[in-house]
């Protein structure tokens, strides 16, 4: 039976960081930027839901919609008057721009909110079924995580923003002659990537103790879940987190909980040797 | 023949070693770490200015050496024999590595060595029968005077430094080099004209990581104290890419003009803001992005100042 509770686990935490690496994903296949902010982006989200729960006692799934829109507007003007001016540029330039930008946003983090970890207790109780345990509030972030993945699937497939997006990363120049907005497209496309990021941040700060220092970490995460997915594609960041989620699961039983990171590097490594596309999905451009 | 680059290196080396005998302890201290972060961005400029590789691995190359330096010092070796088994070591460890990942490219290559900053970190930190976890490791440290404790770690940082600048002159007059800048400018046209990409890049990667190891285990024994998050930070990986960059990389007093410049604006940074250094930092960073992509070196200003002294001294032999 243990085994089953282990599965699950690795589901339910597998659905966080598929909404987590979502939007770097994206960002990465779109823009061909590897996004050092998006770790920053996670923390500030789920720290505006914890300060909006414990100053004002607004429920954290209320808040959703305006912390979306602040990290979308975030997002959308730092990459309008920034990171589009070195869009194009070798990847070496735009990961140490945008690594700037974090150390800005996690420095004004540390000094107004400072490095205490933070999380927010609903006290929702758990469920048991068939023998396998689940805290509700761990089940509602895995719901939400899986729902607003989907609704991103869902806008990038159906919406002529989404068509928009999946055109400029298929070919930029012909998106462009087609009389797409490119330039509007990134900044676009960097805004939804920050959003995911700080919806990921407000389920991550439901579930687990959030500071500033873990930003590092939720990166790496980011990082795995597009080399085993593939870039850009919805589907495969999810596939891909869920295999991650699985793995540190079962890495957590069995090699023990501090080495479970490891193994997800490993995996990493190992994926970029034998097969860099991802398991599904596309190679970004080089 | 003495270039100019050369004599201002020199000139530059002069300043730096006779430091401890007009200035108090804080420059000194300051210029240990121009030596050191000079001898980083020199060693990262062969993989990462000549060859054009966004390598990102020199924490992981530096954190390996101070922890090999300082696991062999704890078991008994003495410390130049350590420092010489975290070379050996990292040297060995880069290799293979290179090897691996060097059949990356952009993006990837980039995430992949990235990734080895991280893994070695946790590695150190889980691993803590030798490496003393998170806990990290205490060093003995040398029973002299400060002041000549100071001297000596400046001389051997020093030391490094022109090694590494040595070795930047050896690659960019060498065959080697002329191959790094052939593969930096159409990687699959330097293969088909009869360049061994393969085996060039590895030895750029092992080159520009072998001496971080040896900075690493000289670090350690100067603080005397190492733990896995200070070794291991990919602020420093990035640090060291962005002082080459300022510089401007790919030449070869370039790294040392940047990693001076930047660890001086650093020091004034940490003293006045003590709480906004990062975001200082990380200001001073998207400003070098954007206002000077191609480095110190190349600013248009020198050039005209070169052009001057070029027509003055026409003006002067008519």
């Amino acid at each position: 039976m243990e085994i089953f509770q282990i599965i699950v686990n690795g589901l339910a935490l597998g659905a966080l960081y598929a909404c987590l690496a979502v939007g770097f994903s994206l960002v990465w296949g779109v823009l061909n930027v590897i996004n050092m902010l998006h770790g920053t982006f996670v923390v500030f989200g789920g720290y505006l839901a914890y300060f909006c729960w414990s100053y004002l006692g607004l429920n954290p799934f209320l808040v959703i919609i305006p912390i979306g829109i602040i990290l979308y507007l975030i997002g959308y003007f730092l990459q309008y008057y920034l990171n589009n001016r070195v869009i194009g540029a070798p990847v070496l330039t735009t990961l140490t721009l945008t690594f700037g930008l974090d150390m800005i946003v996690y420095n004004i983090m540390t000094v107004y909110f400072s490095a205490t970890p933070r999380r927010i207790r609903l006290d929702l109780g758990s469920f048991e079924f068939a023998g396998v345990f689940m805290p509700a509030d761990r089940l509602l972030g895995m719901v939400l995580a899986v729902i607003l993945t989907a609704m991103l699937y869902y806008v990038m497939r159906f919406s002529n923003i989404g068509r928009a997006i999946v055109a400029v990363r298929m070919d930029r120049t012909a998106a462009e002659l087609m009389g797409i907005r490119i330039k509007n497209i990134y900044s676009i496309t960097f805004g939804i990537g920050a959003l995911m990021a700080g919806l990921a941040g407000v389920i991550m700060v439901l579930i687990f103790p959030t500071t500033t220092s873990v930003a590092g970490a939720y990166l790496g995460k980011a990082f795995i879940v597009c080399v085993v997915g593939g870039l850009g594609s919805v589907p495969g960041a999810f596939i891909g987190g869920l295999a991650l989620g699985l793995v540190e699961s079962l890495a957590a039983q069995f090699i023990g909980p501090q080495n479970a990171p490891i193994l997800g590097f490993l995996l990493l490594l190992f994926l970029l040797l034998v097969k860099p596309t991802g398991l599904i999905g596309v190679k970004g451009y080089e | 023949m003495l270039k100019t680059a050369n004599i201002i290196f020199i000139l530059w080396v002069t300043v730096l070693i006779t430091t401890p005998l007009y200035a108090e302890n804080y420059i000194v201290r300051a210029a240990i770490m121009v030596a050191m972060f000079s001898s980083l961005a020199l060693s990262w400029n062969i993989i990462g200015g000549y060859a054009g590789y966004p390598s990102l691995a020199t924490a992981a190359f530096v954190g390996l050496g101070s922890y090999v330096g300082a696991v062999s010092q704890v078991n008994g070796v003495t410390m130049l024999f350590s420092w010489v088994l975290a070379t050996i070591s990292v040297g060995v460890v880069s290799s293979l590595l290179g090897v691996l990942l060097l059949r990356l490219r952009g993006h990837y290559f980039a995430i992949g060595s990235i990734v080895l900053v991280e893994l070695f970190r946790l590695i150190a930190s889980s691993w803590s029968s030798v490496t003393g976890g998170g806990n990290g490791l205490n060093i003995p440290i040398l029973r002299w005077d400060p002041s000549t404790v100071a001297s000596f770690f400046l001389s051997v940082m020093i030391l490094l430094m022109i090694l590494t600048y040595m070795m930047n002159i050896f690659v960019s007059n060498n065959r080697l080099g002329f191959g790094l800048k052939c593969i930096k400018q159409n990687e699959d046209a330097a293969n088909m004209v009869g360049i061994n990409t393969t085996l060039y890049k590895v030895i750029a990667f092992m080159l520009s990581a072998t001496l971080c190891g040896t900075v690493g285990a000289v670090y350690a024994s100067w603080s005397g104290y190492i733990d896995p998050t200070e070794s291991f930070q990919i602020v420093l990986t990035l640090k060291v890419a962005v002082m080459a960059m300022l510089g401007g990389a790919g030449t070869i007093l370039g790294p040392v003009i940047g990693a001076s410049t930047f660890v001086v604006l650093e020091e004034i940074v940490w003293v006045n803001f003590l709480d906004w250094n990062r975001a200082i930092l990380g200001i001073l960073i998207v400003m070098i992005i954007f206002f000077l992509p191609n480095g110190i070196i190349k600013l248009g200003i020198l050039r005209i100042f070169k052009e001057k002294l070029n027509q003055k001294f026409k003006d002067n032999i008519k």
